[in-house]
């Protein structure tokens, strides 16, 4: 009785009282709270927003000179004007997959290890020597591709896998190629991933492992199925935040990939990629269609990191949603 | 490093102090059911644990447990919180070992044979021990379909029909078949709590089970949800060995044949379910089951 009582006073005072003691009565910390959290929210859509919208303003030139042909053209020539963007879209996806297609395995490898099957004292002293690699410059892994890892290439491996005689892997090999690229990007997001992975591992309840373990499960199948099989969508997302490194780095591939463009199935060729033809030839770029088209290729990143994002989600929904139905 | 020494002459001991250690056990169980069981055939001890202790790191939670579980029949253990019980129901079918820095001495045996030989794969013991835990816990991202199959796909089985008659059966053993069958593509998940519970029921069921154990399969359900589980109990124990730890004396009471106390990691009392409820013969149980602690 008395409590309905007070429940009804309580709204009718509510409804009555001004604007600014309403306030007080939410209390004016959670409403600035909100209100700024949210702010900062749309102010990243903004900045996102006016990033893409500067980019396209700037390509304008290009995009009337070259139309479609932008995206459709191999040629790359200032010299004439003509502009294609298939060569470094090419590299860089290339490069950007043959790195996830490396780093991904190893990097679930090592953290699949670090939250399961190594013993207590060693899991964290490793994790952080894992997620230091993710705070070396990139110019520094780039000189180290350059002084070490392109030789080693060179010498050791290229030839092995010029030998499979697969059609990817065709000799001579200089060192620097779109092979040699993948390969140190490889190592460049190999704590992105882990360090993610790592997270969803973690959060996984010890519940499944458990029930996967009284069910008679071994250890490899305990993994699979109570620690793996929860995490794709979390995995998924681990791997895509890695792309997204690959695709925008800079620095490391322009030392390593040879700045070469051209499109080739040959994986031990030199390529060229997008982020490094903006930064080798802006600084450069005579005519106002040259920047234009660098600008273009900016875009271009831009609308491509954004495809592939969505076509993750996508695939996350595709996978998720089949209990749904 | 003593306690290793120790450990491992004990073990060594072991078949030798098998044999003549079986006559009085059939002894004690001849009377047993005379008394107790006047209804059912002869029970026969499913399994046997000797000088049961178990460490997590240096503490020591488990001391000195002998008990023997009868064959299709309920055992219940009870006793206050953190007194040992989901160890030694752990030890059982050797859980206990794979929590880190855990230690386990003693023996216990499945029928003839120690779960501790050397030969014997702590994952083949699983398959014949199986467990039901406190929440239930069906794998997220699997259908009701798959989480029940997930047994036999580890075992390797692959044929589609096998497959399809063992969930089937499975389900209509934990008694949720009628409600599940036309949408056992559904997650797992997305049943209700006391269903979830009966389909981990039924995926432990769909291997060779022979004993289960279950750890408090009801503190996390409803009172319509536990007696449909109680129910189950009932109709499983034609078939299966069941160990079922409960804060529940009444629960205790109604589904058990045989009633062990724990206290402190020690084994206080154990015997028929009527004896320990109406007339037990040590002081702490009565207090315990008088609610005068714990
Ligand atoms: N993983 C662990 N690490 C360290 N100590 C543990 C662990 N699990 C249990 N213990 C300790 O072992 C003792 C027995 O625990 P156990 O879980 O078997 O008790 P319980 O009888 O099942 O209690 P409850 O009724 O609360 O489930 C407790 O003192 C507990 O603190
Ligand atoms: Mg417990």
């Amino acid at each position: 009785m008395s409590l309905s009582l007070d429940a009804t006073t309580d709204g009718r005072a509510e409804k009555a009282l001004p604007f600014f003691s309403k306030l007080a009565h939410a209390g004016v910390g959670d409403w600035l709270f909100r209100k700024l959290t949210a702010f900062f929210a749309f102010l990243i859509l903004f900045l996102a927003c006016l990033t893409a919208f500067t980019l396209w303003k700037a390509s304008v030139p290009s995009i009337h000179k070259m139309g479609w042909s932008f995206l459709t053209s191999s040629d790359w020539d200032p010299v004439q004007e003509i502009f294609g963007s298939v060569p470094f879209v090419y590299g860089t996806l290339v490069s950007s997959f043959l790195a996830l297609l490396i780093a991904t395995p190893f990097g679930l490898g090592i953290s699949l290890f670090l939250t399961e099957l190594a013993p207590m004292k060693m899991r964290e002293p490793v994790a952080f020597m894992v997620e230091t690699l993710a705070a070396i410059p990139s110019v520094v892994y780039g000189l180290w591709g350059i002084f070490l890892l392109a030789p080693f290439m060179r010498v050791h491996v290229d030839p092995i896998l010029i030998k499979t005689g697969l059609p990817i892997f065709k000799g001579p090999s200089t060192g620097l190629s779109l092979f040699t690229a993948g390969v140190i990007l490889s190592i460049m997001i190999l704590p992105t991933i882990t360090a993610i992975s790592r997270e969803v591992f973690e959060a996984v309840p010890n519940a499944y492992r458990e029930s996967a373990k009284a069910l008679g499960a071994t250890n490899w199948e305990t993994i699979q199925l109570a620690v793996m099989k929860p995490s794709k969508v979390g995995i998924l997302g681990a791997v895509m935040l890695a792309l997204g490194r690959a695709l925008g780095e800079t620095m490391t591939v322009t030392m390593v990939i040879g700045n070469t463009p051209q499109v080739t199935t040959n994986l031990l060729a030199a390529g060229h990629s997008m982020a490094s033809v903006i930064a080798n030839e802006f600084s450069e770029a005579v005519g106002d269609i040259h920047v234009a088209a660098l600008a273009e290729i900016g875009l271009l990143l831009m609308v491509i990191t954004l495809i592939l994002n969505v076509a993750a989600h996508l695939l996350v929904w595709l996978t998720t949603s089949k209990f749904q139905r | 490093m003593i306690d290793e020494l120790a450990e491992k002459e004990k073990k060594e001991r072991k078949p030798v102090e098998k044999e003549p250690k079986n006559e009085p056990r059939s002894d004690s169980r001849k009377i047993e059911v005379a008394h107790h069981e006047p209804d059912a055939s002869v029970k026969k001890v499913k399994m046997k644990a000797e000088g049961v202790c178990a460490w997590f790191g240096t503490k020591q939670a488990l001391f000195d447990v002998n008990i023997d579980i009868n064959e299709k029949a309920v055992t219940a253990i009870i006793g206050p919180s953190g007194c040992g019980k989901s160890t030694l129901i752990r030890c059982f079918n050797r859980m206990h070992e794979t929590v880190p820095g855990s230690r386990f001495a003693g023996d216990i045996f499945l029928e003839e044979n120690s779960i501790f030989d050397p030969r014997m794969d702590p994952v083949a013991v699983r398959r014949r021990v199986g467990m039901v835990f406190q929440k239930p816990t069906p794998f997220p991202t699997l259908s009701i379909y798959d989480n029940v199959a997930v047994g036999l796909r580890l075992n390797g089985t692959r044929d589609k029909k096998t497959l399809d008659e063992v969930v089937e059966k499975s389900l209509r053993k934990a008694a949720l078949w009628e409600e599940v069958k036309d949408s056992l593509q559904k997650a797992g998940a997305a049943l209700s709590g006391g269903q979830q519970q009966r389909l981990c029921i039924a995926r432990s069921l769909a291997v060779e089970l022979e004993v289960l154990l279950m750890d408090e399969p009801c503190s996390a359900l409803d009172p319509i949800s536990t007696s449909k589980v109680e129910e189950l109990i009932h109709e499983l124990r034609q078939n299966y060995t069941i160990i079922i730890v409960t804060h529940n004396m009444q629960q205790a009471a109604r589904v058990s044949q045989k009633t062990a106390f724990m206290l402190n990691g020690k084994l206080i009392e154990y015997d028929s379910t009527e004896k320990v409820f109406t007339n037990p013969a040590n002081k702490l149980t009565e207090d315990y089951i008088t609610g005068r602690f714990g």
